[in-house]
């Protein structure tokens, strides 16, 4: 039953993390990063390459995996995203569904189907406690979540920059009228949300360490139901979201049927959505006609 | 600033473009393209997408036999084309119509089983003979007596492999972890259990996973280690298999692993820790560390050439072209002969032929169910290599 929680919530904060990327993407932006989780392979990639071709130390691997997946954020929404800022909703979700799909193809070109095998950056040890064991990547994931979700609040609510997120998610129009530059706060959105995604993908191949181009797309569909879930948008929902659903999906799995875990994982989804249609934690707004 | 960039972006994809045509050129690479005396082979297989490894290493094999083949200068000269399927129904289908259009007379069919059994279909309606390399469900060859097949089918790995553990007392109380979403993995799982029961093997837990849920396998193996399990059955691929040896490890979970044919390339899975797969068991019908010269001569080529040990996709691809080979001898086909005609002709001569390959001697096929009939070796996994048990 313990053992069972605890690899409910290892799974859980590895969806947390990922979530949160893609709540302050969607909070800010307002739009869904479909390729969000391929951001995440990308991560997992440049992290491998440095660390097993090139021999660095794993801390220089996960800044090389930081560095490429901010740039790597920002390009897309200039050439993607940015073009499209007055295209209907659709219009944009379908070029994020296009991109995600160039990134893994891309990914195939370069790094071929053949999986590479991750190595942890934290080590594969575990911590005993009682006749319990948590493995040092679930201590991990479980603090830099923390860690990151607690900056992202204190950054969204403190500083500048983040008051101009916050006002460029309320109306951008309004926004620009008052002198924020919308571009570039969006730029920096994308940039913060694509880094933590290079930390969520190496903290996710640490604990599941198999590399494929399309490593990014499943995690990235969990973690989008557990932002929805805990409410899109808001940063401490996406954590809560990823924890809950990482629980509910291995307690599903563990005492009710393996088959239809997925099915039963949603099934709690909708009837959330139902009860509080804004998530757990979502901000009702009232729309302004 | 952003015009150079937009440049740079477009001359990254144009680079891709390209890159992408190179490969797409290579497809259907023989050194005598558009000999009109040589026999045309043509089947589909993933060169791209997830299961790439499986379509790439058939393609090698193959590529590689027609080669030595037409090196030879004999009578029976090949030319092989393989496209891109994806280990999609839809667009193995649509590789299957450009093949006929190209004037495929014999087919590898399929590397992986699901578009096996979407053109098997085909091409008993178009009577164009097939040999699988590798598809190796049942669904693949029944019904049509012209669809064959080179490696085992799903279910005949499922009572081997119970076979093999009761004969050789491995275990007595036995996990399995198989994959419900997939034929192969559910095929050997089935007939496993139902031959373990009639050995007296005791299955003491039984867990699946599916494509979605392939990543944490925490629950399975916790399943296994409270109902004091022994030995656990991994029949499937060795991608999911890999994370379960790694995360048996880090729960400090040690036991015996027995896999399957699937399981064969684990070891050749880049930055893979081999010594978490010392001791796992696996049946299969090629095993490349083999003093066979044939086997030496074969695992030696490829190497030089493709920069890797051959699996056994690889063998039973190059198996495939070679048992044409034979049976085109044996029948005095000749290559003017319409696809039809050497339909015909197959199907009299592959049930009465005596084949000795590289995953295989003495193979027959069963001219009702074109199933193989060949015995698998037992390798277990010692210091990063096979060693025949």
């Amino acid at each position: 039953m313990i053992s069972n929680l605890i690899a409910g919530i290892s799974l859980g904060s590895i969806y947390a993390i990922i979530a949160l990327g893609y709540t302050m993407v969607y909070g800010i932006a307002k739009m869904l990063n479909f390729a969000h989780g391929d951001v995440i392979m990308v991560g997992g990639y440049m992290c491998f390459c440095a660390t097993f071709y090139l021999g660095w130390p794993p801390a220089m691997g996960i800044l090389l995996a930081v560095i490429v997946c901010t740039v790597l954020g920002v390009v897309i929404e200039r050439l993607a995203y940015k073009p499209l800022r007055r295209a209907p909703a659709l219009a944009v979700l379908i070029t994020a569904i296009g991109v995600s799909y160039f990134l893994q193809n891309a990914a195939l070109l370069l790094w071929t189907a053949n999986p590479k095998t991750f190595t942890s950056v934290v080590g594969n040890g575990s911590v005993q406690i009682g006749n319990l064991q948590v493995t040092h990547v679930t201590i991990v994931t479980i603090l830099v979540c923390v860690l990151i979700m607690a900056v992202l609040v204190w950054f969204t609510n403190k500083t500048k920059m983040g008051t101009a997120m916050r006002a460029v998610s309320e109306d951008k129009d309004a926004a620009q009228l008052m002198g924020i530059n919308v571009n570039t706060t969006i730029s920096v959105t994308f940039a913060i949300g694509s880094g933590l995604a290079a930390i969520a993908g190496v903290l996710m191949l640490s604990a599941y360490p198999m590399l494929v181009p399309t490593t990014g797309s499943m995690p990235g569909i969990k973690a989008f139901t557990a932002a929805v879930f805990g409410g899109i948008g808001s940063i401490p929902g996406a954590m809560l979201g990823g924890i809950l659903l990482g629980v509910i999906e291995i307690f599903s799995r563990a005492y009710i049927s393996q088959e239809v875990s997925d099915a039963i994982v949603f099934a709690v989804l909708i009837i959330v959505l139902l009860v509080k249609p804004a998530g757990l934690l979502g901000k009702q707004i009232s729309e302004k006609v | 600033m952003k015009k150079a960039l937009s440049v740079l972006l477009a001359g990254a994809m144009l680079a891709g473009v390209l890159a992408g045509c190179g490969n797409g050129g290579n497809n259907g690479s023989s050194d005598e393209a558009g000999n009109p005396n040589a026999f045309k082979i043509g089947g589909t297989g993933p060169l791209t997408g997830a299961d790439a490894i499986y379509g790439n290493a058939v393609k090698n094999g193959a590529e590689l036999a027609v080669e030595e083949i037409n090196a030879e200068g004999g009578d029976i000269q090949f030319e092989l084309r393989i496209e891109d399927d994806e280990s999609d129904p839809e667009k193995a289908y649509n590789c299957y119509n450009k093949l006929t259009d190209w004037g495929m007379q014999l087919s590898l069919v399929s590397v992986t089983s699901k578009p096996a059994e979407a053109i098997s279909v085909n091409l008993y309606e178009d009577r164009i003979f097939g040999l699988t390399p590798s598809a190796s469900s049942v669904a693949v060859t029944e019904g049509k007596d012209n669809v064959y097949q080179m490696c085992f089918i799903d279910p005949d790995q499922g009572t081997t492999a119970a076979d093999y553990i009761a004969d050789n007392n491995l275990g007595s109380k036995i996990a399995i972890i198989y994959k419900n979403d997939d034929v192969y993995s559910t095929g050997i799982y089935e007939t496993f259990v139902a031959e373990a029961e009639a050995r007296g093997l005791e299955v003491v837990s039984v867990s699946t996973f599916t494509t979605s849920s392939s990543t944490d396998f925490s629950v399975q193996l916790n399943d296994a280690k409270n109902n004091g399990a022994d030995l656990v059955f991994l029949p499937m691929y060795y991608q999911p298999a890999s994370l379960i040896l790694n995360q048996a490890n880090t729960m400090n979970f040690d036991i015996s692993f027995i896999g399957v044919d699937g399981m064969d390339g684990i070891l050749t899975l880049e930055n893979f820790d081999t010594s978490l797969a010392e001791g796992v068991m696996l049946l299969t019908p090629f095993n490349p560390s083999s003093e066979d010269e044939r086997t030496q001569n074969f695992v030696q080529k490829y190497e030089e050439k493709y920069g890797e040990t051959p699996n056994q996709f690889a063998a039973d691809a190059y198996d495939c072209v070679y048992a044409y080979k034979q049976a085109i001898e044996e029948s005095g086909a000749t290559p003017d002969m319409s696809a039809e005609e050497l339909c015909d002709l197959m199907i009299q001569q592959f049930p009465q032929m005596t084949f000795t390959g590289l995953t295989g001697t003495d193979a027959t096929w069963d001219a009702s169910t074109g199933r193989v009939s060949k015995i698998p070796t037992g390798v277990v996994i010692e210091n990063g290599a096979y060693v025949g048990i």
